[in-house]
C-alpha cells in the first residue's frame, strides 16, 4: 500500500528553539495512526506543518500527492481536521456551522443540504441542528467537529486529542464513528492523545515523539517487545521518562485553557 | 464569491442575534444626545450657531458608526480565542477572501447601526431638509464603517488577546470622536489641536456627511470624499495584509 502523508527529514526552528529535529516518518493510506509525545514534544508542531498552517524550516512534506507549502490549496482539500481546543462558532447553529464549512470547502450546492443532513444524522446531532452551538455539551462539541471535519469527504482526517475531557460513554461513541469512516471509506485516520488504552486499542501504527525527535515507531506490539514492557502506557513512560513536561505556553493558548475549564 | 458572501453573512447573523448588544450600544449615542443635545443646546443657540441637535446628530451617527466598526473588526480577537478562526485559515480558500467578507459585514454591522441611531435622531428633533440628501450620506456612511472596521481587523491581527482593547479605546477611538468635529465646530482651535483635526480621516467623514445632511461644511465635498476614499483603501489593504500574517 503507498503511503498517503511522508515526511522527510522535517526540522521546525522557532528562533533558537528546535520543536521538531529531523523527523521522518510515513503513514499508509486507510490506516489509523497514533502520533504520541508528551506536552511540548512537538506534536502540535508537527501537525501544524501537516496541515498547512505552518511553513517548516527544513525537509520534505507530501500529503496525498502535494507538498503543504508548495500547493495549500490541493492539501487543504484532503484533510479534515478536529482540533485540540474548540474551533465552532458558538453564535451559530449546528446546521449554520456545517453550511459554512460546506461554503469554504466549494461543496456543490445541490448537494451541500443532503450532504450536512447526512453528517448530522452520522453524529446524531439532527434533532439539535437549529440549537445554537453555545447550548451544546463539550461531547456534542466533539461530535460536530468531527461530523464537519468529515463533510468535505477528505482523504485523511486529523484528530488532535479528540477524546480530552470527555467520559469514557462519549469517547467510545467518538472512537466508533472515526472507526466506522475509515473501514467504509478507507479514511486515513492520523491523531494524538495522552490517553495511551484508546492508542493501543485503536491505531494500526504508533510514532513517538519526544523532545522533537521519532524515539519509536511501529505497532503496539514492535514497541511492546523493542521497551520488554506488556502495556502501551509502560512502553511510553519507557521510552520518554517519567519526568514531568512544563510546556511554555503562549497567553493565547492560557486564555483557551481558562475558557476550557469553565465549560467542564 | 462565496466565501465573501459567507463570511459577510455569518457577521451579520451575529449581529442580528446579539439583541442585547445592539440595545446596549444605543445607550451612549442616546446619552450624548441628550446630555449634549440639550445640555449645550441653548449655549450653542445663544452663540449665534443655530439649532445644536442638526449639529449634533450627524455627529453622534458617525460616532456609533465608528464604534460599530471598530468592534466587528476586533470581533476577529474573539474567533482566535474561541479557536473558530482556525477553522477557516486551513479550508482551502484565500485569506484575502476571508478578510474581505469579514470586513465587508463589519462594515454592513456599521452602517445599520448608523440607520438606527439616524432614526434614533429623528425621534430627538432632528430633521432632514430633502430626503434626497440620503444618498450622498449613505456614501460617507459606509466608507467610514469601512474605514474603520478595517481598522479594528488590523489591530485584532496584531493583538492576541482582548487585554490591548481598553488602551486603544481609551487612546484611539475617544480622542479620534473628539477631535473630528463631531460635537463642537472645528473653529477657532489652538494649532497643535486644529494639526490632530486634520490628520484624523474622521474629520472628513464628519464634514462630508454634515455637507450631505445640513449643507454645512468646512471643505469641499469632493476633498472629504476623495481623502475618505484613499484611506479607507489604505486600511483596508493594511487589515487584509496583516490578517493574511496570522500564524495559527
Amino acid at each position: 500500500m503507498k503511503n498517503i502523508i511522508n515526511v522527510k527529514k522535517l526540522t521546525k526552528k522557532f528562533k533558537s528553539i528546535v520543536a521538531v529535529d529531523n523527523i521522518s516518518f510515513g503513514v499508509r493510506e486507510g490506516e489509523i495512526f497514533a502520533f504520541l509525545g508528551p506536552n511540548g514534544a512537538g506534536k502540535s508542531t508537527t501537525i501544524k506543518m501537516l496541515t498547512t498552517l505552518l511553513d517548516p524550516t527544513e525537509g520534505e512534506i507530501v500529503i496525498n500527492g502535494s507538498n503543504p507549502s508548495e500547493n495549500k490549496d490541493a492539501v487543504r482539500h484532503s484533510f479534515g481536521i478536529v482540533f485540540q481546543d474548540a474551533s465552532l462558532d458558538e453564535d451559530l447553529t449546528a446546521w449554520e456551522n456545517m453550511q459554512f464549512h460546506a461554503v469554504l470547502y466549494g461543496i456543490p450546492k445541490e448537494i451541500r443540504n443532503d450532504r450536512v443532513e447526512e453528517m448530522l444524522r452520522f453524529v446524531e446531532l439532527w434533532d439539535r441542528r437549529k440549537d445554537l452551538v453555545k447550548t451544546f455539551s463539550g461531547g456534542m462539541r466533539r461530535r460536530l467537529e468531527i461530523a464537519r471535519g468529515l463533510l468535505h469527504h477528505p482523504k485523511i482526517l486529523f484528530l488532535d486529542e479528540p477524546t480530552l475531557g470527555l467520559d469514557p460513554q462519549t469517547r467510545n461513541h467518538t472512537w466508533n464513528y472515526i472507526k466506522n469512516v475509515n473501514k467504509n471509506e478507507n479514511m486515513t485516520v492520523f491523531f494524538t492523545t495522552h490517553y495511551m488504552e484508546e492508542a493501543e486499542k485503536i491505531a494500526d501504527n504508533i510514532a513517538v515523539i519526544d523532545h522533537g525527535k521519532i524515539v519509536a515507531k511501529g505497532t503496539t506490539k514492535q514497541l511492546l517487545n523493542q521497551t520488554r514492557t506488556s502495556t502501551l502506557e509502560e512502553a511510553f513512560l519507557s521510552l520518554t521518562g517519567h519526568q514531568i513536561r512544563d510546556e511554555e505556553v503562549s497567553s493565547l493558548d492560557r486564555m483557551r485553557q481558562r475558557r476550557f475549564m469553565h465549560r467542564h | 464569491m462565496n466565501t465573501i458572501y459567507i463570511l459577510w453573512l455569518r457577521q451579520l447573523k451575529k449581529y442580528f442575534r446579539s439583541k442585547s448588544r445592539i440595545v446596549g450600544s444605543l445607550g451612549q449615542p442616546l446619552l450624548f444626545m441628550i446630555a449634549f443635545g440639550f445640555g449645550f443646546g441653548s449655549i450653542y443657540q445663544r452663540a449665534g450657531e443655530g439649532n445644536y441637535i442638526e449639529f449634533l446628530a450627524p455627529g453622534i451617527i458617525l460616532m456609533s458608526v465608528l464604534m460599530t466598526g471598530m468592534f466587528s473588526g476586533v470581533d476577529i480577537i474573539w474567533d482566535k480565542q474561541f479557536g473558530f478562526l482556525k477553522e477557516t485559515l486551513v479550508a482551502p480558500v484565500s485569506r484575502f477572501e476571508i478578510v474581505l467578507g469579514k470586513t465587508l459585514g463589519g462594515a454592513t454591522v456599521a452602517v445599520i447601526q448608523g440607520i438606527i441611531v439616524f432614526l434614533l435622531t429623528l425621534v430627538m428633533g432632528f430633521r432632514l431638509q430633502t430626503m434626497a440628501d440620503i444618498f450622498p450620506a449613505f456614501v460617507f456612511v459606509f466608507l467610514v464603517a469601512l474605514l474603520f472596521t478595517s481598522l479594528g481587523t488590523a489591530i485584532a491581527s496584531i493583538l492576541e488577546d482582548m487585554q490591548g482593547f481598553q488602551l486603544i479605546m481609551n487612546f484611539l477611538v475617544m480622542p479620534t470622536v473628539f477631535l473630528s468635529g463631531a460635537f463642537f465646530p472645528l473653529k477657532g482651535l489652538p494649532r497643535a489641536i486644529e494639526f490632530l483635526t486634520k490628520i484624523n480621516p474622521l474629520t472628513y467623514g464628519m464634514d462630508g456627511l454634515r455637507g450631505a445632511l445640513i449643507n454645512v461644511s468646512t471643505y469641499p465635498i469632493y476633498m472629504d470624499l476623495f481623502i475618505l476614499s484613499v484611506v479607507t483603501l489604505v486600511l483596508l489593504g493594511i487589515g487584509s495584509y496583516l490578517f493574511s500574517k496570522i500564524q495559527a
